[in-house]
């Protein structure tokens, strides 16, 4: 980690790290002044954002729905299954993405034909590749995510189960006023995490998916980083960008932490 | 007496109630349908025919039955030699992990242990804010790791994460008293770790042990930037390559190209089913670890 003071040095391979020039702040104002710079905070933001608004409250649902049938067969059948998908590596994953939208024999695509409509070349629609990538990752995710949600409400108290009973709650008035009160510090901890982790944006998926048709809404933080960095050698810009990534993370932490503090008092720590 | 009776008796569902309830079960269905569909798919695909493949006719069951994806597939020497090397990964990776892991969280999870919480918040402190890529890389570079083995089992050796897990198991599981009982019959703190505080930590070890394993198998990441020589790569390396990149590696000519384009097309199935057969084929004998793993992690971060 102390090399990242490479970010604020003309990095040269003779001189080595400490012996090369400082610059002061010169490769974050060029990171600034690039003109990618907007289309990369707003690729990574958009992705992310997308993700938390539809992948964040799914595991919750299931994890409520999971809980509601009788423990037996059919409710270790379904988190069996669903927590399946969580060990298929992302290589894999991604295989299985292209695999199935294939402009030609991919299944979507088939299928598509077969009900007589067009074929669509789906990984190289640039308005398409979000929508891929979240509910790809929803797909492989959620099962794993709810099994935190259901540990939780393992844990609400029996007493008010059988208060709500007297009282003639149906089973959605159950859920509506003990089942998500009871799991809401467990929601704000992972939505804060999720937050915090806004700008550190898997990169080994987006990178995978990635072709140049959709590189204008693929390409993030995270990737940019690496094709300039490793890619091009350019180490003291790379640097920077990453260093810059990741303050931005922290503070976005800090700061929901610090809200999630004063409105719920529940934080990580 | 009457009133026993009556609280054991179950109150009746309301008709409203079991619509909800099965409108649950309904969408529960659904899930398991969505879930499970691509992955039969996927297998089904890979020991049905090249034609039936490439035509599209696989829907849901293996089409003409054949078992020539796999067949070329071990004909392949990358694939044989991704497959050793990610087996070597894997066993050592976890053995090098699983190891460094407890003698961190074991001192730390001692309340007599000197300077703990500065540790832990400094470890901690790691999870949330890292130097990034090109740091990283630099280190390893220095180390003079770059194109080694070592490039893919000591950088990513220790999740923080699983540092934390196995912290807060030792720290409600194995109580100070027990060490105090040892020390006086005249046991060194090596020898009780040893004797007492690994056999009593199975659970935790087995969490450490599946978790690691999943992810050195799984892991492509570091290999793609670390790694140079191809003989060195990991299944998930090769398996990019020829997928994702499409480098089918096969020089086609033209007499038998639609045969080798179904051949190739086929190949794709048959790797994903024999990269990931291996953790799925495991995971329902261990999900309970799993869960156990995430439960003992949730109960204090």
């Amino acid at each position: 980690m102390l090399n990242a003071v490479l970010a604020f040095k003309d990095y040269n391979v003779i001189k080595g790290i400490w012996g090369s020039p400082w610059v002061g702040f010169k490769h974050f104002q060029l990171f600034f002044e690039n003109p990618q710079f907007w289309t990369l905070v707003k690729n990574t933001i958009f992705l992310s954002g997308y993700l938390i608004l539809a992948g964040f409250p799914i595991p919750i649902i299931l994890a409520l729905m999971i809980n509601e049938i009788r423990a037996g067969r059919f409710k270790k059948f379904v988190q069996l299954v669903s927590f399946a998908p969580y060990f298929i590596s992302t290589v894999v994953m991604v295989s299985i993405i292209m695999l199935f939208l294939a402009p030609r024999l991919g299944f979507a695509n088939v299928a598509l034909n077969y009900f007589g409509f067009e074929s669509i070349n789906f990984l190289g629609e640039p308005g398409m590749f979000r929508s891929i990538y979240v509910w790809s990752d929803i797909w492989q995710t959620a099962g794993y995510n709810a099994v935190i949600y259901l540990a939780a409400l393992a844990g609400v108290d029996p007493t008010l189960y059988e208060a709500a009973k007297v009282d003639g709650a149906s089973r959605f008035q159950k859920i509506r006023h003990v089942d998500l009160p009871g799991i809401v510090p467990t929601i704000v901890i992972i939505l804060i995490l999720n937050v915090g982790n806004v700008m550190a944006l898997g990169f080994e998926k987006v990178y995978l998916l990635q072709n140049p048709l959709n590189l204008v809404n693929s390409e993030i933080i995270a990737t940019y980083v690496y094709r300039i960095g490793l890619l091009n050698a350019n180490y003291s810009f790379a640097t920077a960008v990453g260093l810059f990534n990741s303050i931005i993370n922290l503070v976005l932490l800090l700061t929901v932490n610090g809200l999630a503090k004063r409105l719920t008092k529940s934080s990580i720590w | 007496m009457a009133a026993i009776a009556t609280s054991k008796r179950r109150i009746k569902e309301s008709a409203g109630d079991r619509i909800f309830l099965g409108f649950i079960y309904v969408i529960l269905t659904l899930l398991v349908i969505i879930v499970l569909y691509p992955l039969i798919y996927i297998i089904s695909s890979s020991i049905s025919s090249p034609a039936a493949v490439t035509s599209g006719r696989v829907w849901l069951w293996p089409v003409d039955l054949s078992f020539r994806g796999f067949e070329e597939l071990f004909r392949r020497g990358e694939v044989i030699t991704g497959y050793l090397n990610s087996i070597f990964y894997t066993t050592a990776g976890t053995l090098i992990s699983v190891t460094l892991t407890i003698m961190i969280a074991y001192p730390l999870s001692r309340r007599s242990f000197f300077g703990r919480n500065a540790l832990m918040m400094f470890i901690t402190f790691t999870m949330i804010f890292s130097g990034g890529l090109i740091p990283t890389y630099m280190v390893v570079k220095g180390l003079n790791l770059i194109d080694t083995r070592w490039a893919l089992l000591i950088p990513n050796a220790i999740w923080v994460w699983q540092v934390i897990i196995a912290r807060s198991f030792f720290q409600t599981s194995i109580p100070e008293e027990l060490l105090e009982a040892s020390e006086i019959d005249g046991c060194s703190d090596l020898r009780f770790i040893w004797s007492v505080v690994l056999p009593l930590s199975k659970p935790i070890i087995a969490v450490l042990v599946l978790m690691y394993a999943v992810g050195q198998w799984n892991a492509y990441f570091d290999a793609l930037i670390y790694l140079k020589s191809a003989d060195l790569f990991p299944l998930q390396l090769i398996l990019r390559s020829i997928i994702i990149q499409n480098n089918s590696g096969s020089n086609m000519d033209a007499i038998a190209m639609v045969e080798k384009q179904q051949l190739a097309e086929l190949l794709k199935y048959s790797l994903i089913v024999v990269a990931t057969l291996p953790v799925l084929i495991i995971y329902p004998f261990v999900q309970r670890y799993f869960v156990q793993g995430m439960l003992v992690g949730s109960v204090k971060g």
